[in-house]
């Protein structure tokens, strides 16, 4: 057994991870940067950074990632990584003609002290940026936060650097979708546009990371938000931030900068989430909500009625990213089953809170941990063990020694195909769910049922 | 077209071109899409398959999760190496620094874990913000009695290449610790076979069926007290020499072993392999064991290897590899399948390999130093190739672009080494290269301007 050093007794840690539910930030920014159209990610630290992450996003969506480096040296430590980061831009807008740059720090050269915003305004005076094209930044040393905090600080660099209230409301909604998989902006974008309402959304890497094989490597796929769109995000009527952690600061940045007012809502998986999602911006945009997403509606509820005989308090463990797990929490819940353990490697108390505050009916006795671990969270399943492991591809462990079923959820999935092709926010992303979900359990069942209990129809 | 930068245009030559001035192992120019990875990732992924020892990563977390059980080293006893320990060093660490974390993490690990050693990697922050691994390392091995060994693999302070030197020296600072200095009777050490999809083991059986004892496997499937006790072998034998050279002077100089490098890739280098230790030994009966190993096993794989010869005569492979030397190998092994390479290059080789590779070459043939996607696309499309061998950051391209791909890197989870390896290949380069799939490809244009 790869974990059988695990022990039953929970000790506390003070000073030691092992086997992270988190990873840095900088790869969170290179993934939202990846959601504007013709985009070059460009990480500003060591090689290593840009290829381990380009790597890691390889393996979860199966499709080129493109990034560039300022291939820090010893030279870039001592003296600072400017002439790194002008020649850099520079080499970027020759050889891969992007539209946009966007920077994201590294712990290197946070630490180190680089001025981001000056060296891109030096090589604005220096003329190494051509008319018409832009390099936006953000602020993502690895040391604080995890992999979300990356994603929203680099959503927030958007605004910072490219939203504009120029005095014109436009009749548009922005929405930040958090990070999510292609599959699933695809269907809110999807949701919207039943629903007859003009939306921004940023990041979109819909058609950037799940796009189509036609014999041609496009280095800058067809997806992605448009510089102008994004633009235009000052004007819009209001923001809907999806993910309290991965989406509201730019949420709140945007209302600061431009008077955009904002709601922050919860992600839209399962059935309240996505009730309170379309019912904002059905409100927001006056409009009544279709008879197509409210039969969606109806066939989500029917199927969960057909399975609510198996679901039945059956224990669950998480692990993941705070805003997915949020949603998903009430969700099982509403399924009658019940998430027992709840890990996230994210740090913030609030989201501790919050589950707590979901769960106090149904699952009053809930172990929740924010900047927890994998060790953390099998230490608690051999304390009560589950019926259900639902996480990333790091459960595949806990999952084979404890002889748990287990659902890939979230990111990374490094040991699966397909996962970023189908959605688990809205209706449809819900019965998406609830189908892996009794698959998985009645697949135990039929595994583990001798053969005199063995039956054909269950 | 593509634009090639002024300052790259020396990492690419094409053979029959009569000016060979090959540029290579400079560091990538800032703003490149490179494949290439840092110092830790070197020292990483060279000491990581030892799985009785404890990897701790002293940094913020990131390091220590892009590189958790990436590998597929395999082992065939303990698995501590699976697991990811970091420090998770935070703004109030990168401040005040992070020493006395990494102490208490250390001792505390170790007394959950009692591993055979301790490796300790200091990533980029540790070595700026002026943590003193090494006098850690000594304090905590002080306490606990096994050895705890400071790696200085600070990203930014040179390439990759010089992450395996540095694990080289690691490594070294075992060796001949372990109190018995005998020399075993025709034996060696296997240098740079990391096991990945078990290949140690096939190339470990290969050597006992001929009578070679193995002393250490460094690091495929590795033990400390095997490596402790590596200074008793009588040779050494380099695989992926770009790693592990380093290490085999290292040896030579302090215990006399002398060494001899070798690729387990493809019939010939396979063979070849088998029979340099052989003539290093000059023993009759281990020649003649070796002599019926070699035709044995390739009687056994040779029809099968005409048979996806006939298939495969004519396509076009482009190759992209981190060290050079498995170019080689993969050349000669493409050739026994009837196909030609015509692109080859690498992400670290040096002078002499690209020297070599062009001799290995055929005419036409572009070979590149520390290439990106948008030059590879462009080679690709150029060349007409029908697949790709490389790496995972490459697989998608190649997709993408309607070929073939097949992982000789990192992620390979077939064994391509030795006779069996040969087999595999063969059948793994036939099946995406014929996959039905090809057939619904809308186009094949290559790659679009920008």
């Amino acid at each position: 057994m790869l974990l059988r050093h695990t022990t039953k007794e929970v000790k506390e840690r003070e000073a030691l991870v092992v086997n992270p539910a988190k990873t840095c930030q900088p790869i969170g920014a290179m993934y939202a940067a990846l959601g504007i159209h013709k985009c070059l990610p460009h990480s500003h630290g060591s090689q290593g950074c840009c290829s381990y992450h380009r790597s890691t996003l390889t393996r979860h969506y199966k499709e080129p990632v493109m990034a560039a480096t300022s291939s820090f040296t010893e030279g870039s430590a001592v003296f600072g990584g400017q002439s790194n980061l002008v020649e850099a831009i520079n080499n970027i807008f020759t050889v891969y003609k992007p539209d946009i740059i966007a920077v994201h720090t590294t712990c290197l050269s946070e630490t180190i002290g680089d001025d981001v915003p000056q060296i891109v305004e030096k090589a604005r005076i220096d003329g190494k940026i051509p008319e018409g094209k832009y390099v936006i930044n953000a602020s993502t040393p690895s040391y604080v936060g995890s992999h979300v905090t990356g994603f929203a600080n680099m959503v927030k660099g958007m605004v910072n650097c490219l939203a504009e209230n120029t005095g014109t409301k436009l009749d548009q909604i922005n929405i930040i979708p958090g990070w999510t998989e292609p599959s699933d902006m695809r269907e809110i974008k999807c949701l919207a546009h039943k629903m007859g309402v003009k939306i921004v959304m940023f990041p979109d890497t819909s058609d950037v990371l799940d796009a189509p094989q036609t014999g041609r490597h496009v280095f800058y796929p067809k997806g992605g938000v448009s510089i102008e769109q994004l633009k235009s995000t000052g004007n819009s009527v209001a923001t809907i931030a999806l993910g309290p952690v991965a989406s509201a600061p730019a949420a709140e940045v945007l209302n600061a900068k431009c008077k955009v007012p904002c709601e922050i809502l919860d992600l839209p998986i399962g059935i309240r989430a996505t009730d309170r999602f379309i019912e904002k911006l059905a409100g927001i945009a006056g409009k009544i909500v279709p008879d197509a997403i409210t039969e969606e509606r109806g066939r989500l509820i029917d199927i969960i009625t057909d399975m609510q005989q198996y679901f039945y308090g059956k224990k669950v463990a998480l692990f993941g990213d705070p805003d997915q797990l949020i949603s998903l929490a009430e969700f099982l819940k509403d399924l009658d089953m019940k998430p027992v353990h709840i890990v996230t490697g994210t740090p913030g108390k609030k989201f501790e809170t919050s589950i707590k505050e979901i769960l106090k009916e149904g699952v009053p006795e809930v172990n929740v941990r924010a900047a927890g671990d994998m060790y953390l969270l099998h230490q608690w399943i051999k304390n009560e063990p589950v019926d259900l492991l639902i996480g990333n591809t790091y459960g595949k462990y806990i999952a084979r020694d404890e002889d748990i079923p287990f659902i890939r959820f979230g990111f990374p999935i490094l040991d699966r195909i397909g996962h970023s092709y189908f959605p688990s926010v809205g209706y449809k992303g819900g019965m998406h769910l609830v189908e892996k979900i009794l698959g998985a359990i009645l697949d135990r069942k039929d595994r583990d049922s001798a053969e005199e209990s063995f039956e054909l129809v269950l | 077209m593509i634009n090639i930068l002024e300052q790259r245009k020396k990492q690419i030559y094409k053979k029959g071109e009569k000016h060979f001035d090959m540029k290579c192992e400079t560091t990538s120019l800032a703003g490149s899409v490179s494949q290439r990875a840092c110092v830790f990732c070197g020292s990483r992924v060279v000491l990581y398959p030892i799985a009785d020892a404890l990897h701790l990563v002293h940094g913020p977390i990131g390091c220590a999760v892009y590189t958790w059980d990436i590998r597929g080293a395999l082992s065939s006893g303990p698995e501590l190496h699976r697991n990811s320990f970091s420090t998770d060093l935070n703004e109030i660490d990168v401040i005040y620094g992070g020493e006395k974390k990494l102490l208490s993490t250390l001792i505390e690990l170790i007394e959950r874990y009692q591993p055979k050693a301790a490796f300790v990697y200091a990533t980029c922050i540790a070595g700026l913000i002026g943590d003193d691994v090494s006098s850690i390392c000594k304090k905590v091995a002080g306490l606990t009695r096994i050895p705890v060994i400071p790696v200085q693999s600070e990203g930014f302070k040179g390439t990759k290449k010089d992450g395996y030197a540095a694990a080289c020296h690691a490594l070294f600072s075992l060796i001949g610790t372990s109190g018995n200095e005998q020399k075993v009777p025709f034996s060696i050490n296997i240098l740079g076979d990391f096991n990945l999809a078990g290949e140690t083991w096939i190339i470990k059986e290969y050597y006992a069926r001929i009578g070679i004892n193995v002393v250490a496997t460094m690091t495929g499937d590795g033990r400390i007290d095997d490596i402790r006790g590596a200074n008793r072998a009588e040779l050494n034998v380099v695989q992926c020499s770009g790693s592990m050279t380093t290490l085999a002077k290292l040896m030579q100089e302090k215990f006399q072993i002398p060494f001899i490098k070798v690729s387990y890739f493809g019939i010939e280098d396979m063979s070849e392999a088998l029979y340099s230790v052989v003539r290093h030994f000059d023993n009759r009966e281990i020649m003649e064991k070796t002599t019926k190993l070699v035709s044995s096993e390739i009687e056994r794989i040779m029809p099968t290897i005409a048979d996806y010869r006939r298939k495969l005569s004519g396509k076009n492979a482009a190759v992209y590899v981190g060290g050079a030397f498995k170019a080689f190998s993969l050349i000669k092994s493409l050739r026994h399948l009837g196909m030609n390479v015509v692109v080859a290059g690498s992400q670290t080789g040096n002078n002499d390999d690209y020297t070599l590779l062009k001799d290995l070459s055929d005419e036409g043939t572009i070979i590149v130093d520390d290439t990106n996607p948008l030059e590879l696309s462009k080679f690709i499309q150029e060349k007409k190739v029908d697949i790709l061998i490389g790496g995972v950051k490459e697989r998608p391209i190649a997709y993408k672009l309607g070929l073939g791909f097949c992982d000789h890197n990192h992620e390979r989870k077939i064994a391509l080494a030795g006779y069996e390896g040969m087999l595999n290949f063969a059948k793994e380069v036939y099946s995406t290269i014929m996959s039905p799939v090809w057939q619904f490809r809308v186009s094949r244009e290559g790659t679009e301007d920008i």
